[in-house]
């Protein structure tokens, strides 16, 4: 599946959403990517949020808040998204590891100011919010509603190319 | 400018710099589990590369779930299985000769003072009380590591943490990291190295060491590090001998490995632990810790006694050392995982297996098991678990348990009264 950095976006309200309540361990004996699929999110308790509603379905981006995916190592978080269809997540703040993990898989880890974060949450009144991100302009395009708002971000040198080559084992085999 | 000992470590294998602020280190140690191993092996295979980088820096390990307990667990442990025979592996440890990770590979003197090692495991960074850079890493990270021998980290700071004072008696190294954690919260070290120091440091045995460095993590830490010494030369020694003359040798050359005195670090923290008390998590989070008086009396259904946090032989010693002549209380289910065969036999040796059988415990086999709720004591929705393990994520144990991480000492009073309890009390 080729990776897209935009779509629907998806809100989840909290810090701290650890690895177990992305993906639970006890999935964790399952041995393709691919199997991953229905467990998005299973144990994430939320106030209005439904790991089996269509707003997950569709989303093809999150956004959320600090520390998003601490907890274990497991590369199956980054996975559960993007065989979902979520290559993009927006968050505050990052554990290593996850963060590590998503880029590693050419998927986007990006991370924005507080109150950039705010302001994507608070677009959520307008409607439901899309986002376009542009990797070499190094920009999020949010829009909801008719409205739109634009969110510079920074990136790595090193996180962009892996992005770029498709993930860290292209990057690394390619040099080393 | 002086150096820490992380970027004395990174300095010294450092293979290529990709772009500013991202190092590349060659790895000394790349070791590996039947859960994160297998989609790692596969792909490698998938993309015609089934290859390892050096059969003798890569260790191997059945250990979440063993022996198998379903097909799916017996797949994971045959492909990490076929794939250390294919590769003759020389350190790979099947079931039987299998302990929990953290506890097993530094048992076997894998790990030394100013390695490099990752491992596709969170706790990764117990290794660190070594003295060596020791990450958790996910499959792609351990893939390329198993195959190319390097792994990418952005440099990372380091967050200094001074240990002051003496633990009073029935405070452990898991009541100091708990405590620690809670001040720090679970992001106060992301992307940090915690660099333990002081005079509490110095006191703690490896076992108590590796303890404090396994819950680096929780605090966001990329790795937990303790300045290696005369403690860690004579755990090391039967595996060093052969390179040095004495002991007192191998802690000379250690120092290679110290942080310079005008080393940079991005904080500096500094607890008196004197006047610390036995620790308890108190949520679903790490950080969320209360003093054992404050959480006395609530009820629990299981005990779990094992990990690689608290599951080595000093635990169980302090373990049954307060169970003995106790039996536990009707209302609760008490378990003890011994983390690795060698403990394991250690303890019938001492006669602590008994004492917990005596009491009411049930033995298993070395494993993580319920730790992850895989196996072995996972707990039903609304059922509550005193354990010393390293972390207590909402359903952790099992959907809808709740986990109160304690020490070895707390767990095992914790069992005799069914509710959590202070064994300074008993
Ligand atoms: S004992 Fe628990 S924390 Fe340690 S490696 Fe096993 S599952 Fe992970």
């Amino acid at each position: 599946m080729e990776k897209i950095f935009k779509g629907p976006a998806i809100f989840l309200d909290r810090n701290d959403i650890n690895t177990d309540e992305i993906i639970p361990a006890k999935y964790l004996t399952e041995i393709t990517k691919e199997a991953l699929r229905p467990y998005i999110l299973e144990d994430l308790k939320l106030d209005g949020f439904d790991p089996a509603g269509d707003e997950l379905k569709n989303a093809r981006v999150v956004v959320t808040r600090e520390n998003f995916g601490c907890g274990s190592s497991r590369e199956h978080a980054p996975w559960v998204f993007e065989v979902n269809g979520v290559h993009t997540i927006i968050a505050q703040s990052y554990a290593r590891i996850f963060r590590q993990n998503t880029f590693n898989g050419g998927m986007l880890a990006i991370e924005l100011p507080k109150e950039d974060v705010d302001a994507l949450f608070a677009l959520q009144e307008k409607g439901s919010v899309t986002i376009d991100v542009d990797l070499d302009a190094q920009v999020v395009h949010a829009s909801a509603g008719g409205l739109k708002s634009d969110f510079p971000f920074k990136i790595s040198e090193f996180d962009k190319a892996l992005v770029k080559a498709g993930g860290w084992v292209e990057f690394a085999d390619a040099r080393y | 400018m002086g150096k820490t000992i992380a970027e004395k470590i990174f300095a010294a294998h450092l293979r290529d710099e990709p772009f500013e602020g991202t190092k590349v280190l060659n790895l000394d140690c790349v070791l590996c589990h039947e859960i994160t191993t297998p989609i790692a092996i596969a792909d490698l295979e998938s993309r015609g590369k089934d290859r390892v980088f050096d059969k003798n820096k890569i260790k191997a390990v059945i250990d979440h779930v063993t022996p198998s307990k379903d097909t799916k667990t017996a797949v994971q442990a045959k492909m990490i299985r076929d794939w250390a025979r294919r590769h003759e592996l020389p350190d790979f440890f099947d079931v039987g000769r299998n302990g929990v990770c953290h506890a097993l590979f530094p048992e076997k003197g894998f790990i030394r003072p100013g390695y490099t090692v990752i491992m596709g495991d969170s706790h990764t960074c117990t290794h660190g009380a070594f003295g060596a850079f020791a990450a958790g890493v996910g499959t792609t990270d351990l893939e390329v590591g198993i195959l190319k021998g390097v792994c990418a980290f952005r440099q990372p700071a380091t967050i200094k943490v001074n240990l002051r004072g003496t633990l009073a008696a029935g405070v452990y190294s898991k009541d100091v990291i708990l405590h620690v954690i809670a001040k720090l919260g679970v992001n106060g070290a992301t992307d940090a190295v915690l660099e333990f120091v002081g005079p509490v440091v110095d006191a703690m045995s490896m076992e108590a060491r590796m303890t404090l460095c396994n819950m680096a993590i929780e605090a966001g830490g990329t790795c937990g590090i303790c300045l290696p010494d005369a403690v860690t030369a004579e755990y090391l020694w039967p595996f060093i001998k052969d390179e040095y003359a004495d002991v007192a040798a191998a802690v000379v050359d250690f120092r290679r490995w110290h942080s310079d005195a005008d080393a940079e670090y991005k904080q500096i923290f500094d607890f008196d632990l004197s006047d610390l008390e036995p620790q308890v998590t108190c949520d679903f989070k790490p950080d969320c810790v209360k003093p054992v008086g404050e959480m006395a009396g609530i009820k629990v259904d299981q005990v779990y006694i094992g990990t690689c946090t608290n599951g080595r032989i000093e635990d169980l010693r302090v373990a049954a050392q307060v169970l003995d002549g106790h039996t536990i209380a009707d209302s609760v289910r008490a378990v003890l995982s011994p983390a690795t065969p060698k403990i394991f036999s250690q303890a019938m040796e001492e006669g602590l297996i008994q004492i917990f059988m005596q009491a009411g415990f049930c033995v298993t086999n070395p494993t993580c098991g319920a730790c992850l709720g895989m196996s072995n004591g996972v707990l039903a929705p609304g059922e509550v678990c005193a354990s010393t393990s390293n972390r207590n994520f909402n359903g952790r144990m099992g959907k809808g348990g709740m986990v109160h991480l304690m020490s070895p000492a707390t767990a095992a009073a914790t069992a005799i009264t069914g509710v959590i309890t202070d064994a300074r009390t008993l």
